[in-house]
């Protein structure tokens, strides 16, 4: 028995060792292998994290990484196809350690982006990727910093309402515009109310959904030029910014949202915002270009319906905001700054004519390079093309434009405002705050 | 250590001494026999150390890589401003820990932490007590009883928020499909989503969580009370209540008072299914100080102030753990 035990602890002293061993080796081999990848002059491998990770999407990924490597010998891409979520916390986590970051990944933009500038985890691809940069310049700006372009933007989608035309219809709405002004807006709520039918659903148990409705508010109220100083200085007392609160503050007192919505979820499940939309109760919901994929989603047929338009978020009499200009977001390339150069010219490969188109016509997202705005297979998602390129600006989510730690204050004050336990000022105040906090 | 000055005094007295008496002891033993048998009192004593050491080396490996390393690091990121990209360099001294006390949200945060003890004791105490009461006599259909009661804690935690995440839902879910079914009123914002309402349906769900541990415990505590003690009572015409008031319950007193100290360290460091059912909203009515440090931390990349959060979590969870060992169980000391 005795030596049973005995040989038992030294199983267990020797398993110890050899997993500390072992876990000391491993790191000293992926460093190695770090090394050997950016000194070898010859072959390279490039590792590309990306969230399409199902379906068509991930056989065409791997497609255009195998095209590559076609194109370019002695190149070889690692894919790492991985769930969103578990993408960004993989990112979060390397982004924290500074290392093993991978050569291109997606990025956000806006603040997110500037602290992994400031950190010197991105590469600048201002001269590298020159020809590219120049095709999507439009959509440039929200991943510059400094004059510098750190990431290329491969889709840019814009936030809007979508709506339920079936039961737009079974209220009176028959004219429905594409970009209403605030009375026609509340005559929309009217008549579905009237028609016993929940106007709008959103998601303000997540925060973001909610605060959506302030961020178009300040994009109808604010010159962008505005907004752009205010995130520069972080002074924002122009008036603008309360008038954005109380545009809010007027939706929410007409009272259109789903029962329990400071409860509800963003988009998981039946029950979500998106749930409500899908099993058409509610009317409409503003969300980004991701809605029809997750409509289609939460279906039984797990088919994007035939009901589903969309229309812009309303303009406001007197408003100082470009009418044109839209609120939105996307994602695009980074490359890290260890990266080989191969992996600049897989970026730019990316977001290349061929690559876009094809990314279009699988509808994985809103393309930015206009070679391949027109090859989108699905209508409803085409629609918001001319909507988005419609000559005016489209401002970045603002959460993800003011880093995440301006960006979750303000989120938490819009949410307050949604509970009627804040008002316009105390939505400016937390950003101030946030903004002074962070030095 | 006696058997290893025993050692060093015989082969010291040997080197020092050319006397022929100097190979035999005082006992008339050779010499030889005690220096032998040191020898392997000291083996063993190796060897005995050498298990231990195999034994406790993985455990204490763990630990210091799951609680000490990361205890350290909490506290050195309490200090410094970081978002969590590149290295901690912006030092900041107390400013973090001066943020969060002075925070609206962490103080809320604290006070529900709070509610949620005391109410979890005040609730709990007396409904487990009485149905542990109920459960300890002969009755039809005792076990399943305890099976049922018991079910919800075995349940992982996020399974059970789901759950009642769903029951809960407004309108569309059970509890209000119920309610409206017999003509009442549901809340126009739900169970979980009026300020209100919140974290008095985080308490009921919490409750019908933890019941099933409170009734256990107090049933294992039951068994030690000596049947002699109920028969004594039953000759002296005692009553059912006064044989619980003056025998079951205060022998029960250990049992409870760890009951008590695990319901409240518990509530203190509440997370998981406040997280599924609420995240802390709305308005941060169910916010716990778990809740606001993830929230500072992998939401917001205040890592400064999280770590901050969490020493300052730590503390007074330290302090109230003293405090309770110090006025409450230490009256069972010497119980067992």
């Amino acid at each position: 028995m005795t030596r049973t035990m005995r040989r038992a602890g030294a199983v267990a002293m020797g398993a110890t060792i050899a997993l500390l061993a072992t876990a000391c080796a491993g790191q000293g081999t992926a460093d190695q292998d770090t090394e050997e990848t950016a000194s070898a002059g010859g072959d390279v491998t490039i590792e590309w994290w990306h969230n399409s990770n199902t379906g068509e999407g991930k056989e065409y990924y791997d497609q255009v990484a195998a095209d590559f490597e076609a194109d370019n010998p002695g190149v070889t891409v690692q894919v790492e196809a991985m769930q969103h979520e578990d993408m960004v916390t993989k990112l979060q986590a390397a982004m924290q350690a500074g290392t093993d970051v991978p050569d291109v990944f997606m990025s956000r933009g806006g603040g997110e982006l500037q602290n992994d500038v400031d950190a010197g985890l991105l590469r600048d691809l201002t001269t590298d990727a020159s020809d590219t940069i120049e095709k999507i310049s439009s959509f440039a700006g929200q991943y510059t910093v400094d004059d510098k372009v750190y990431a290329l933007p491969f889709s840019m989608g814009i936030v809007g309402f979508w709506y339920n035309k079936d039961l737009f219809e079974q209220a009176g709405i028959s004219d429905v515009s594409q970009s209403p002004t605030v009375e026609e807006f509340d005559g929309y709520l009217d008549k579905l109310e009237a028609a016993g039918i929940d106007p709008i659903s959103v998601g303000a148990g997540d925060k973001w959904p909610a605060a959506h409705y302030w961020y178009y508010g300040v994009v109808r109220e604010c010159a962008f030029d505005t907004v752009e100083a205010a995130i520069e200085s972080g002074d924002y007392s122009d008036e603008c910014f309360i008038k954005a609160g109380e545009d809010v503050e007027n939706i929410i007192a007409a009272e259109p949202f789903n029962p329990g919505f400071l409860g509800t979820a963003a988009q998981s499940g039946p029950t979500s915002a998106s749930g409500l939309l899908a099993s058409e109760r509610v009317g409409m919901e503003l969300a980004g270009h991701w809605e029809p994929g997750v409509v289609g989603g939460l279906r039984e047929d797990q088919k994007v319906p035939d009901w589903l338009g969309w229309f812009a978020f309303p303009t406001f009499d007197g408003q100082a905001g470009n009418p044109s200009d839209q609120m939105g977001g996307g994602d695009a390339w980074a490359v890290s700054q260890d990266a080989p150069d191969a992996a600049v010219d897989f970026a730019a490969y990316l977001l290349s004519d061929e690559v876009q188109t094809g990314f279009a016509e699988l509808d994985m997202g809103l393309p930015t390079n206009p070679a391949a705005t027109g090859s989108l297979s699905n209508e409803t998602l085409a629609q918001l093309i001319p909507v988005r390129d419609g000559g005016g600006e489209t401002q970045l989510y603002l959460d993800t434009r003011l880093g995440q730690s301006v960006g979750s204050a303000m989120n938490d004050a819009i949410a307050l405002m949604f509970a009627g336990e804040a008002g316009p000022q105390d939505v400016v105040d937390a950003i101030e705050e946030a903004a002074a906090a962070q030095g | 250590m006696a058997d290893d000055a025993a050692v060093t005094t015989a082969s010291e007295s040997s080197a020092t001494s050319s006397r022929p008496a100097a190979g035999t002891t005082r006992t008339g033993r050779p010499a030889a026999g005690r220096p032998a048998g040191g020898r392997q009192t000291n083996d063993k004593n190796l060897r005995k150390r050498l298990e231990i050491a195999f034994f406790v080396t993985p455990a204490l490996a763990m630990l210091v890589l799951f609680v000490v390393w990361p205890v350290i690091t909490a506290v050195q990121m309490s200090v410094y401003r970081w978002n969590g990209r590149g290295p901690m360099v912006d030092f900041v001294g107390l400013a973090n820990y001066v943020s969060v006390l002075t925070d609206d949200v962490f103080v809320g945060s604290l006070v529900n932490n709070l509610v949620i003890v005391v109410a979890s004791i005040a609730i709990q105490l007396p409904l487990g007590l009485a149905i542990a009461l109920l459960l300890n006599r002969k009755m039809w259909g005792q076990g399943m009883l305890r099976t049922i009661i018991f079910v919800p804690y075995v349940l992982a935690e996020v399974v059970a928020g789901v759950i009642w995440f769903q029951l809960l839902q407004p309108y569309y879910g059970v509890l209000d499909t119920l309610l409206q079914a017999v003509g009442l009123e549901p809340p126009p914002q739900g169970w979980l989503g009026d300020p209100d309402l919140a974290l008095w349906t985080v308490l009921v769900i919490l409750t019908w969580k933890y019941l099933g541990l409170a009734v256990i415990l107090f049933l294992a505590g039951l068994q030690g009370v000596p049947d002699e003690l109920y028969e004594a009572a039953q000759l002296d015409g005692a009553s059912w209540w006064q044989v619980q008031r003056r025998i079951t319950i205060p022998l029960l007193g250990p049992t409870i008072r760890t009951w008590g100290f695990l319901s409240m360290i518990g509530s203190l460091q509440l997370f998981d299914m406040v997280w599924i059912l609420t995240k802390g909203g709305p308005a941060n009515a169910t916010s716990t100080m778990a809740i606001f440090l993830v929230n500072e931390g992998t939401r917001s990349n205040n890592f400064g102030i999280a770590g901050a959060a969490s020493v300052v979590l730590f503390g007074i969870a330290l302090v109230m753990a003293v405090l309770y060992q110090r006025l409450i169980l230490n009256r069972d000391k010497g119980v067992a």
